[in-house]
């Protein structure tokens, strides 16, 4: 009996030690919810959303002071995945925030450019290369098609070109099979 | 001495269309008036031209590239000047075009200067540069670049070498043919492959429906001072698959996701063994290949093809007949169609299959799935398609991807078999497809948030740099303005402190003001556009959003850094 109730005692301390080692060493940091939020926005930063980048829209989705209709450029699918991780019902996009359209890149006409880095200071991800007074360039593998360089250019020279297909982007398409009716 | 074989789960038996092909003696292809050469001919980076419009190239000559260490050259099959490098019909079944260059071919096929190369004396890493300089890429179908696969990297030698001669898939005969008639160079390929991975055992395995081939090969195999099995396998689609052929041979299974060299098997095509004695031997870059003409023609036959001959001069050749409904770059089985005739003969081209209703009649419609799983028995993969088929359906990939979706060869057992004609691979094929795509995008956003963050981070540390270096300035004004009253005060120099330091405090302070303020004026006056002029009203109006999106981006995301700077 009594090696009984020790034994158990011995347990419970060990595994509560355990456990609270455990609750220490593994912690999370930061705000887990927002984190996964964050991984499924598209992370086009362009703002549509009404918050200044993906991760402060997830943050506030996740303090839930945002819906999750509001992000254009993830379009019906990402609405569809923040549904799932969050257990709610999937809603149309929300158009007073814009709707989807064709990924697109920005591109600058290097002739009329004159070097005044205000498409720099726009671009929320670093994907311009030029200095003062010098041609700006798009580093098109890293453009996410957010536009928001193209209004601050004084002399309008940034056109937004959507991606055509070619073949390292082609995919292949669902298989369209006639079905033969069964009456 | 006959070896003990095993053998793979599931395969079918076809009925074999070799005979058309394998009865007529191997032609070289005559010299087309116009080649048209792919960049991307191999798996990895599309190689780079190197050459220019209105050039003239010789016979052999680099005209693009390699790029990167998964890539591989292309070569000028014949003499002529370079017409156009620019976006042309390419063999996909897409249809869309791909980077060409085009060679206007002047009749002479003049050589460019090649000497063979003396292997042997060659370090490892500068032959296997050489041999991707010379194109070499296998010539099974996947088309990889072979100085890649000849690298035996971290585990120094790759103990058991295996050359593929199965070719399993009915209607094409191109390896058959190759064994048959030029069985000693294709050793001589297998030798320099055996010097670069260090193997000890080096099996051949060849399907039993090829005698001929078989006798060749041993024969050839008598005369070299290396030992080489020459094994006949049982002939049963898909015995010539990779995988299919090892386990054939040795028992052994290449686990889930892994490779053969990670259970110490390499694996090449008979005709990636010819290329490499082709470049070893001679000096000659890979720019051609067997190609088997086969299907609805009058002389299915085998043609020796330089690279970029347009696939139709070679249906004309063999023989064009009427009603045709297209052609397949491949065989029945895994075959491609072709979106036009015109497209060129690559390294990938193995065989052309013309189409006839009589040989080939559309499939009836599709029934749904029964679930008999018939398809689970013949997949040699050890899959269950049935299931793969209901998830790639839904477009519910992670599950597909649970039941290994990734292994499926897409051999075309599951749908040969399907009793409701089901065209399960092309399932898998845009499952795959899709998979691949969203992995790509959830890469790109992950560059584009570390990016941002990345950003974010610069514009704070940016601005507490210039706070402090404004502070920095303040407190050498200060200290300036200290040693100064200190001086005037130099008789009494008590009540020096406290009264130097409150004022120049709040100077310190004004200073900051002022310069926060002529930087914000300075962006504001910055920030107004001036191109507003004569603008067509919806395009002022969607000025306006974007502004009012800018204006608001920037309040929000200006908040917490200046509260930071305020605390201080
Ligand atoms: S709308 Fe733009 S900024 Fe907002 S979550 Fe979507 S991509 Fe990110
Ligand atoms: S905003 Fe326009 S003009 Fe100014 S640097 Fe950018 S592209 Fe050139
Ligand atoms: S063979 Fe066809 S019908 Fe039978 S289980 Fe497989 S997919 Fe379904
Ligand atoms: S195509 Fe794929 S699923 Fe179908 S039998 Fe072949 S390996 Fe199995």
């Amino acid at each position: 009996m009594l090696t009984a109730i020790l034994v158990m005692v011995v347990l419970a301390v060990t595994v509560g030690l355990v456990l609270g080692w455990s609750a220490v060493r593994f912690k999370v940091e930061g705000n887990p919810l927002a984190e996964k939020i964050d991984a499924i926005l598209p992370q086009t930063q362009c703002g549509q959303c009404g918050f200044p980048g993906c991760r402060p829209y997830a943050e506030a989705i996740a303090k839930g002071e945002a819906d999750i209709n509001q992000c254009p450029p993830g379009g019906e699918e990402g609405i569809k995945k923040l549904a799932e991780l969050l257990g709610v019902e999937p809603k149309p996009l929300d158009e007073a925030h814009g709707a989807p359209k064709p990924k697109s890149v920005a591109f600058i006409d290097e002739q009329l450019c004159i070097g005044c880095t205000l498409c720099i200071q726009a671009c929320p991800v670093d994907a311009i290369s030029g200095a003062a007074k010098q041609m700006h360039t798009i580093i098109a593998a890293e453009c996410t098609g957010c536009e928001l360089c193209v209004a601050p250019c004084p002399v309008d020279c940034i056109a937004m070109v959507p991606i055509a297909e070619d073949l390292p982007h082609w995919k292949w398409k669902y298989p369209v099979i006639e079905l033969k009716r069964v009456a | 001495m006959s070896r003990k074989l095993f053998k793979f789960k599931g395969g079918v038996h076809l009925s074999e269309h070799k005979a058309e092909s394998n009865a007529r003696p191997l032609h070289a292809a005559p010299l087309p008036g116009k080649l048209v050469i792919p960049l991307r001919q191999h798996i990895g980076n599309p190689a780079k031209p190197v050459v220019e419009v209105g050039e003239r190239v010789l016979k052999g000559q680099m005209i693009g590239a390699a790029d990167g260490y998964i890539s591989a050259a292309v070569h000028a099959s014949s003499s002529g000047i370079v017409t156009a490098i620019g976006p042309a019909a390419v063999p996909h079944i897409s249809g869309l075009p791909d980077l060409c260059i085009t060679i206007e071919t002047d009749g002479r096929d003049e050589w460019i200067a090649h000497a063979p190369l003396d292997y042997q004396a060659m370090a490892a890493a500068d032959l296997r540069m050489k041999l991707r300089d010379m194109g070499i890429a296998g010539l099974g179908g996947a088309v990889f670049p072979s100085a890649v696969k000849l690298d035996p990297g971290a585990a120094h030698s790759c103990p058991t070498l295996i050359i593929n001669g199965g070719e399993c898939e009915p209607w094409i005969t191109c390896d058959d043919m190759l064994m048959r008639n030029r069985a000693g160079e294709i050793l001589q390929g297998v030798a320099v492959m055996r010097h670069l991975l260090g193997s000890t055992e080096i099996l051949v395995g060849i399907e039993d429906n090829k005698p001929e081939a078989i006798a060749a090969m041993q024969a050839a195999a008598q005369s070299l001072d290396f030992a080489v099995e020459v094994v006949a396998v049982p002939a049963i689609y898909p015995a010539g698959g990779a995988k299919q052929m090892i386990e054939t041979l040795t028992g052994k299974q290449v686990p889930s996701g892994k490779l053969s060299t990670d259970i110490g098997i390499q694996v090449f095509n008979v005709g990636t063994a010819y290329a490499l004695a082709c470049a070893v031997h001679h000096g000659e870059p890979l720019i051609s290949r067997l190609v088997t003409v086969t299907g609805h023609v009058l002389r299915p036959q085998n043609f020796e093809v330089l690279i970029g001959t347009p696939m139709h001069t070679l249906i004309t050749l063999a023989g064009e007949r009427d009603d045709s409904t297209g052609a397949l770059m491949g065989g029945p089985m895994m075959g491609m169609p072709m979106p036009d005739l015109e497209v060129p003969v690559v390294k990938a081209t193995n065989c052309i299959l013309v189409k006839s209703n009589a040989l080939f009649p559309p499939l009836p419609k599709a029934l749904p799935c029964i679930r008999c799983t018939r398809c689970a028995d013949v997949c040699p993969a050890e899959l269950q398609p049935q299931e793969l088929f209901r998830f790639a359906k839904t477009g519910d990939f992670g599950r597909a991807q649970e039941y290994h979706l990734f292994d499926c060869i897409e051999c075309g057992c599951c749908s040969y078999v399907c009793p409701s004609h089901i065209p399960l691979v092309d399932f898998y094929r845009y499952a795959k497809s899709e998979i691949w795509a969203r992995e790509k995008e959830k890469r790109a956003a992950d560059l584009a948030r570390e990016r941002h963050e990345f950003r974010e981070f610069r514009l704070a540390r940016e601005k507490k740099e210039k706070a402090e270096k404004l502070a920095a300035k303040a407190q050498a004004a200060r200290t300036q303005a200290g040693l100064d009253q200190a001086k005037r005060a130099e008789l009494p120099a008590a009540p020096a402190p406290e009264l130097a330091t409150a004022p120049s405090d709040a100077d310190a302070k004004k200073a900051l003001i002022a310069a926060a303020l002529a930087r914000a004026q300075a962006k504001k006056a910055e920030v107004a556009p001036k191109n507003t002029d004569h603008l067509l009203p919806a395009t002022q109006r969607e000025i306006e959003e974007i502004e009012a999106r800018r204006a608001k981006i920037h309040e929000l995301a200006r908040q917490p850094l200046e509260s930071e700077e305020k605390k201080p």
